[in-house]
Formats: structure tokens, sequence, C-alpha cells
């Protein structure tokens, strides 16, 4: 079910009226039931997986809990007679063999999820070695349906893991709640990739019928069929045929469908999330927000901390710092400091974590080369950056223009083509071709063309081109704001009836612009004469 | 104390360290300089900080990284 | 303060859904100009009198017969429940949706459609299911009619399936927002226009030749819905020299006609009696009649239904003299507007038909 088809409509508008019904206490269990509705619909086989996960992750979790609960039991009880060499060897005896079962644990589950994702690109990459070495062999290929929604629950689940491990937060003691957590439908397909507690505040309810959570629900989960419906979806065909025969639209259409790539995704992506934090609204969840604002980041650090935030924190907090706080590389910084000196030392361990990083995240995104690409050239510019830091320090100490509109403006737009460029991986078939693809913007003077009726050819009429035009600019509209607080705080003040009026403007801007249903498809009703 | 503020004045002159609370919450402080930090501190004073206590309370400011060192070193 | 809060939501739901049905309105296709087979089974339902008559199918019985002709000559009331590429399960639901309201004596099928035995085109539904008046009747047809990729909602929700239209509207979207232009009078779709037949096509050769299972069991569902209404079911294959009917169509028509016992004319078999010259009788090289041809063919039916049915002249009765002139006048008006048109352009612009250069 596509969070844009009839079915995915009825399902949720037919469970927000059960979940108000039934009584409150129940409310957790009929999501439970939607959720794995929604993943059984998907394909039943996919629970087997989902389930795997979840039993798996309650299981180590419960286990870790208990231990740390003996663990402080005991240290109550003999508080007293212990030495201080005791409770450290107690401490330590503890934590290993929490380790076993977090190790375990992870093993059994990003093994899964390796498996399932990455076992058919690593063939694909044998037989390319195979054949660059004259083997006539050939590995044949897994049959397998990557589970939807795998890199997200897996995450996820992982997350709540370590957490408890951790001892961040208790482990859950009934696995069906926890396996309401690792399936709740609105964020399985596309994230957020949601922490056990700041979800389970709000996840388990009761839910009382409350009617500014539904309508500030409902209003964004319009909000976000806008974005999808209205611009990503019509901004699609134009993407596709530019990136689908790169053999004729090169030079300023590389350009153009860099740039119309990136206003689809991030309307796609953004409209998906406001969708999945509308749905949870209405049923009194709080998910918590994905991006903010992302392309007024001011340099690519920026950037990462606005866009994809759920899963950017991940990696920082499950990977980056284990990693880099890891003992290895302790030992890294200080040998490389005694060999390279103070101020090239310590950035090597630094360096590193930052290059696996983002392999590990371009992998993450995609089994295939283009992605890893695309994360490690992430990383490199996030490092160049780094290095620059001290040039920049000087250049703003010298040139008072760091708050200037005009300056933060440059910033803004340097950022965006930026992250525009190096999302080319995205698009194109492979990484060669991404790189000729993108030289070509600087090789091909066809820059005029664009000026002469070509832009009509790329599937897109006038009209599309003033709805897309109109929809850039109401999002912009509400993007841009001086003071943090979203559009709808901002329409708070004004009259419920301009507000509703809002609604409904948006209401049949979709139902009338959008890029949906058998219509949409225009050519589709020419009536030939029979 | 002076040692810390002087590692983290290693990071960036410009802060007055001794003032400042939110060192994370304002963006004073990103990753990099926390690992580096974290660096530096497993360095100078032989405490290692984990990952699990890398959080913005632990980093937001200088008093705070100074009891966690304290509270690290304790156990 | 309570009620007064429910009334206002109720105010605002009702605002909302008008709107929206408005728009619905707005965006959904008038059918006034080029492609004006789309008002063809709407039409129906402003009809105030019961028929004698009522040929279903594709446009093999909208353009050859002429139900006035039928009237003036013979005294028998029809009506054409035909519309463009009508598959076979529509033409029963067609029938079943005409039944509901009046039960004629006779009920003219033509077979040409045997040859589908699965949806087409999404396009062609639309012609056909579009103007059917909701009911079970009309959801059931459009069941049978769905492509693979097509949903029902789109059909009782046709906002959804002609929002895209918005960027196409044009004056005629507003002007017949709810009523529309007459058209047409009894199903009939005229055309003064004649471009003679060239070129007799060759079949090509089929793969397999015999009708599908679920076109027959239709036929055999319109058979038996007939008989259990004592209607008088008549297959015809209307005249057109293209699409080719197959020899081997047929023989399996005949033979279905005389296992059930029903008759069955071949208009093709019958040029001598009919007199259609395809030098003058068509409007598109043979794949239609004209107005010539479809009087022509009309004369021929009238006094075949008489005699086979015993059907009635109703001439003398004054209600449905008082219905039928302004019936002929339409006709004769219509037929003087498209000669006049015929005689500015040199051919029926308004209708969407070429320039008579234009192949």
């Amino acid at each position: 079910m596509l969070f844009t088809s009839y079915s995915f409509i009825a399902f949720i508008l037919v469970l927000f009226v059960i979940y108000y019904l039934v009584p409150r206490r129940f409310q957790w269990m009929l999501l439970l039931l939607a959720s794995y509705l929604f993943y059984f619909l998907a394909s039943p086989e996919y629970l087997i997986y989902i389930s795997l996960t979840t039993v798996s992750t309650f299981l180590a979790a419960f286990r870790i809990g208990r231990l740390a609960d003996a663990h402080q039991s005991h240290l109550a009880a003999h508080k007293s007679s212990l030495t201080r060499d005791e409770r450290k060897a107690g401490k330590e005896a503890l934590k290993q063999r929490q380790r076993r079962l977090l190790v375990a644990c992870m093993l059994l589950n990003f093994g899964l999820l390796a498996v399932m994702k990455y076992t058919n690109f690593a063939l694909a990459n044998v037989n390319g070695l195979l054949q660059a070495f004259g083997s006539e062999r050939q590995l044949a290929f897994l049959n397998i349906a990557l589970p939807m929604g795998i890199s997200f629950y897996t995450f996820q689940s992982m997350g709540y893991l370590l957490d408890v491990y951790r001892g961040k937060t208790s482990a859950q003691k009934n696995v069906f709640r926890l396996a309401l957590f690792v399936s709740f439908f609105p964020q399985l397909v596309q994230g957020p990739i949601s922490r056990y507690d700041e979800l389970a505040q709000t996840l388990y309810g009761p839910h009382k019928p409350d009617w500014t959570h539904i309508s500030y629900g409902l209003q964004r989960i319009l909000w976000g069929f806008f974005k999808k419906l209205v611009i990503a979806d019509r901004i699609l065909v134009a993407v596709n045929t530019i990136i689908r025969t790169p053999e004729e639209y090169q030079g300023v259409f590389v350009l153009v469908g860099m740039l119309f790539y990136t206003l689809q995704l991030y309307a796609d992506f953004t409209g998906g999330i406001d969708i999945t934090i509308g749905i949870a609204e209405v049923l009194g969840i709080r998910v918590q927000e994905n991006f903010n604002a992302p392309f007024l980041a001011r340099n690519i650090t920026d950037y990462w901390r606005r866009w994809h935030i759920s899963m950017g924190t991940w990696f920082r907090d499950y990977l980056f710092y284990p990693l880099s706080v890891s003992r290895p590389m302790l030992n890294l910084s200080r040998s490389a400091r005694r060999k390279l000196g103070e101020s090239l030392g310590k950035r090597v361990p630094v360096y590193l974590c930052t290059l696996i990083v983002w392999f590990a995240t371009g992998i993450w995104h995609g089994s295939s080369w283009n992605f890893i690409v695309w994360g490690l050239l992430n990383g490199v510019v996030i490092m160049v950056s780094q290095a620059c830091e001290p040039l920049y320090t000087r250049f703003h100490q010298r040139f008072q223009v760091k708050e200037r509109l005009a300056y933060r403006a440059f910033e803004i737009v340097r950022t965006t083509l930026l992250m525009s460029a190096i999302r080319l991986f995205d698009c194109y078939r492979d990484v060669p071709l991404t790189f000729r693809m993108f030289g070509t913007m600087f090789t091909t003077p066809n820059y005029g063309q664009l000026f002469h009726g070509q832009a009509m050819q790329l599937g897109l009429s006038g009209a599309d081109y003033l709805v897309l035009a109109a929809g850039v600019a109401i999002i912009v509209a509400s993007g841009i704001r001086r003071k943090p607080g979203s559009m709808r705080e901002r329409l708070e003040p004004l009259p419920a009836a301009w507000r509703y009026a809002a609604m409904y403007l948006l209401l049949i801007a979709i139902l009338l612009f959008g890029a949906y249903g058998v219509g949409y498809d225009a050519s589709q009703f020419i009536y030939n004469q029979f | 104390m002076d040692e810390l503020i002087g590692i983290l004045e290693g990071l960036h002159p410009d802060v007055d360290f001794r003032q400042t609370a939110g060192l994370i919450d304002d963006g004073v402080l990103d990753s990099f300089d926390i690992i580096s930090l974290v660096a530096e501190i497993d360095n100078i004073f032989d405490v290692q900080i984990p990952a699990a206590e890398i959080v913005p309370e632990n980093f937001n400011s200088a008093q705070a990284l100074q009891d966690l060192i304290e509270r690290l070193s304790d156990d | 303060m309570k009620r007064l809060k429910v009334m206002k939501a109720l105010l605002a739901v009702c605002l909302v859904l008008g709107s929206l049905f408005l728009l619905q309105q707005l965006v959904m296709p008038k059918y006034v100009r080029g492609i004006v087979e789309g008002s063809l089974v709407a039409s129906y339902y402003e009809e105030t009198t019961p028929h004698d008559v009522i040929f279903i199918g594709d446009c093999e019985v909208y353009e050859c017969f002429s139900p006035v002709t039928l009237w003036n000559e013979h005294g028998i009331t029809s009506f054409i429940r035909g519309s463009a590429q009508q598959l076979i399960w529509q033409s029963y639901y067609l029938l079943e949706d005409t039944l509901a309201t009046e039960k004629p004596a006779v009920v003219i099928f033509n077979v040409l459609a045997l040859k589908y035995d699965e949806p087409q085109k999404e396009a062609y539904n639309r012609l056909t299911l579009d103007g059917m008046r909701l009911s079970r009747t009309k959801l059931e047809a459009i069941r049978a009619s769905m492509m693979p990729d097509e949903k029902l909602i789109d059909y009782l929700v046709p906002l959804f399936r002609y929002h895209a239209r918005w960027s196409e509207l044009t004056w005629d979207d507003v002007r017949y927002l709810f009523g529309k232009k007459p058209l047409f009078h009894n199903g009939y779709y005229m055309r003064v226009d004649v471009r003679p037949v060239t070129t007799v096509p060759e079949g090509k050769k089929l793969p397999d030749y015999s009708f599908g299972d679920n076109a027959m069991a239709y036929l055999d569902k319109m058979t038996a819905l007939c008989k259990e209404n004592d209607i008088e079911l008549m297959l015809i294959k209307a005249p057109s020299v293209y699409p080719y009917w197959y020899p081997e169509w047929e023989e399996q028509v005949e033979d279905y006609a005389s296992e059930h016992g029903l008759v069955y004319l071949n208009f093709l078999e019958h040029q001598d009696e009919t007199g259609i010259d395809y030098s003058t009788d068509t409007y598109d090289t043979g794949l239609h009649m004209n107005l010539s041809g479809a009087e022509k063919l009309s004369r021929y039916l009238g006094p075949i239904l008489r005699d086979t049915y015993v059907l009635p002249d109703r001439r003398d009765d004054p209600e449905l003299s008082e219905v039928w002139a302004p019936k002929t006048a339409f006709y004769e008006q219509m037929k003087a507007d498209q000669l006049a048109e015929l005689e500015q352009f040199g051919y029926l612009k308004s209708l969407g038909a070429r320039p008579p250069d234009q192949p």
C-alpha cells in the first residue's frame, strides 16, 4: 500500500474511527494489529523477518535488563561489605555478560539485513571480478525480495537494544508492545527512525480524542499529500526523461535534472514524513521531526543536521561516537600524534571514522556503488570543510560578512548546489556515467536550448510548470521563517475560519492538481474513432 | 579544571568556556570537537569516556564535563 | 450553543461537498464537440415514453439506424442504447438498466462486440459507463469492464479521474455544467457527410476464430434475460466493410441463433434489398453509415420488425405523436445544420471530421 493509494487513505480513515471507538487500553493493540495487517498486505512472508527481529531484540534486551537489575539488587544488598575492587570486578562481569547478548543479537539482525540487502550486490561484484580475471564462471543471484522497511526497523530495533545496554532506557517487558514499536506502520517504510524512549512516551496511549491533535494531524497529512502529489509526482516525469536518456539530455539538462531531482526528493521525502507524523498525531502519538528546513543549511554539516535527522543522529550515536572513542581509535590517535605531530595527528582517527560512517550511510541507502560513492563524497566534503575551518575563521575575522543576508544567501545556494550535485549519484545508472554527465554540465554549451522550447519536451506542459512554480512558492513561503515555529503555529493566531479556508484550498489543490489516477496521463484520453 | 579549559580553548580559541553553558545545544561544539575532546581527555586524564556518556548534558559546559571526568575516574 | 456548533459543522461539510461536486461537474468531459458519442448513454434518461424496440451495441447500431425514420414510416418507437466500442457485458448491463424503466417488445443486439472477450481500453469504458445512472447494475457493469489498473472509485468519484482536465477546460465546460446541449434524439448519431469506400479490406488471418467464453457467457445471459422478460431478442450484423467480419464468426452466430430460436440478420448479405451504396452511404470509408445509409437500413428493417414481431403502428397515438413531433423537427434541423456546415467548410468541423483532402 503506497501512501498515495486510495486503499491506504481508506485504511487510515477506517483506523482513525475504530481507534477512538475501542476502549482506550486496547488502542495500542489495534495499532499493532493495523501495522501487521499493513505489513501482511505488502507480503505475508515479510512477517517472518519482522517477527524474528522483534522477538530476538525483545529477548536480548529483556535479558540485558534483568542482568542489570540483578546486579543492582546485589549491590544494594551488599553495599557495605563490597570492596571497591570487588564492585569493579562485578560491574566488569556484568558488562561482559550483557555484551555477549548484545553482540549475538546485533550479529543476527544486522546479519539478516546484510544477507537480504547486500548478497546480490556482493555477488555482482564477485562476478565482475571473475570477468575481469578472465573467468567464464558467474555466480547465480539469489532470488530474495527485500522485506519492506527492513533497513528502518532493523536500525530502530538495534537502537533500542543499545539504549537498554547503555542503561539509557529500561527494557520493555511486553513483547507485543515492543512489536508495535518495531512495526508502527506510518514510519515503517521510510522512517523516521524513532528512539524508543521518545516514541514509547506516547505510543501506548491511552489517547482521548483531542480535536487539536486530530485537526493538526489532518492538516499535516494534507500538506504531505500536497508535496507528494502536486510537486514530487509531477516533476518525476521530467526527471525520468532526463536521467533515462543520458545520450540525449546533457549539459544544461543535467543541471535541470539535478535541480528537479533535488526538488522531487525534497517534496517526496518530506511529504512522506509529513504524512507519517500527521497520521501519528491524529492517533495522539508524537513522532519526532525528521527535517528542519534542510535547504536553509549554511554548510554541509549543517545540512546533515537538518536533513533526515533521525538517520544522522542514529549513525552519530550508535556508530560514529562508539567507533571514535573505541580503544583502537584512541590508540591510533595517540600514535598518530606522536608520529605526525599534534595538529595533523589528532585528525587521523576523526577522518577515518568519518569515512567509515559515511561509507556505512551510503551503503545503508542502497546496495550499489552509486550510494557508496555518494556516501563517501559526503564524508570527503565534510572533511575538507573541517580541514579548511582555520581558513574560514581567518576569512571571517578579516571580512565581517558572516551575518550579512547576501552572504547567508550565498552559503545557502552553495550548500544546496553541492548537495544536489552529490545527489546525482541517486539518478544515473552507474558511477562512471554520473561523473560523465556531471562533466557535460561544463563541457556542453547548450544552455541556450533551454529557452528554445526544449523545456517543453521533458514531459511537462506549460500548465505543469505553472503548478510547479506555484507549489514551490508555497513551500518556500511556508519554509522561510525568521523565528522557529512551524507554518501552522503561525496560522494559529488567525481566525479559525481562515485556517479552515487554507486547509480547504489545500485539499482542492491536491484533488485538482495532484498527479494521481488514470487521468493524469492526459494522453490516455485520446479517442480514436472506431 | 584549568587543564580542561586549556583543551577546550585549543579547539575554539574565541570562546570563553568558563562562562558558556549550552556548548552542544547552541552548536559551539560539533561531533568532530567532541571526539577530539574525548581523545584529549583520554590522553591527559587517562579517563575513557564511553559512547553512552556522549550526551548533551555531559558536554554542555566545562563544569559538566569536569563532573563527568571526576565521576568516571571515581568508578 | 452546542447546537449552533453542530449546525455550523454540518453547514461546512455541505459547503465542502457541494463545492467538490461542482468542481467534479466542471472537470467532467462534456462531449459536446468532437467526441460527442460520450453523451449518448446519458441521453436515454430524458425519455418520457416507452419504446417498442431497444437497440444495444457499439457504433454499428448508433450510426446505422434512424429511429425517426422507423417512427415516421412505420410507427415504431425505438431507442438506441449504443456507445463507442460497447463491449457485450456493457450491452448486457445497459439492457438491464433499460429494463428497470421499461419493457420493450424487441431488443436488437449487434454481434460485432462478440469478438472482444476482455476489457479493451479505459477511454472507451468511460464513454459507455460514465453516462449510466448510478445503480447496482452500473456497479456490475463497471466491475465487468475495468482494465487491470482501473479502480472502482474512479468511476464513483469521476473527479479523481478527470481532475487533470483542469488545464484543458473551455467555455463549454462552464456552459454545460449541468444541462447538456441536445445532440441526439433516441441515441442516433447523425452524420450527413460522405466519404466513400475506396478499398474493401481483406481479413487478417486469426490464430483462433472462436468467440471467447466470457463474451459468449454474456450472450447467454442476454438471451436468458430477454426470455425471462418475454422480450424478443434479435441479432444483427451491421453492413460495415471494416472491421472485417469473418465467415467463421458468421457461422458461430448463425448456429447460436438457430439453437436459441433467434432471428439473425446480417446486413452484409442483404445489400441488394437494403440498397446500401458504399460510395454514398458511409461517411468514413465504410466503417459507419451516414444519414443516407441509416435511413435505407431503417426502411428495410421496419417492415421486418413489424411482420416478425407484430408491432403495432403507433402513429395514431396522440401522446406519442406529441412526443415524436419535436424529435422529427430536431432531426430535420440537425440535418439542415449539418448540410449548411458542410456547405460552408466542406466537412463537419464541429464533429471532429477531417477536411476531405486529408486522409
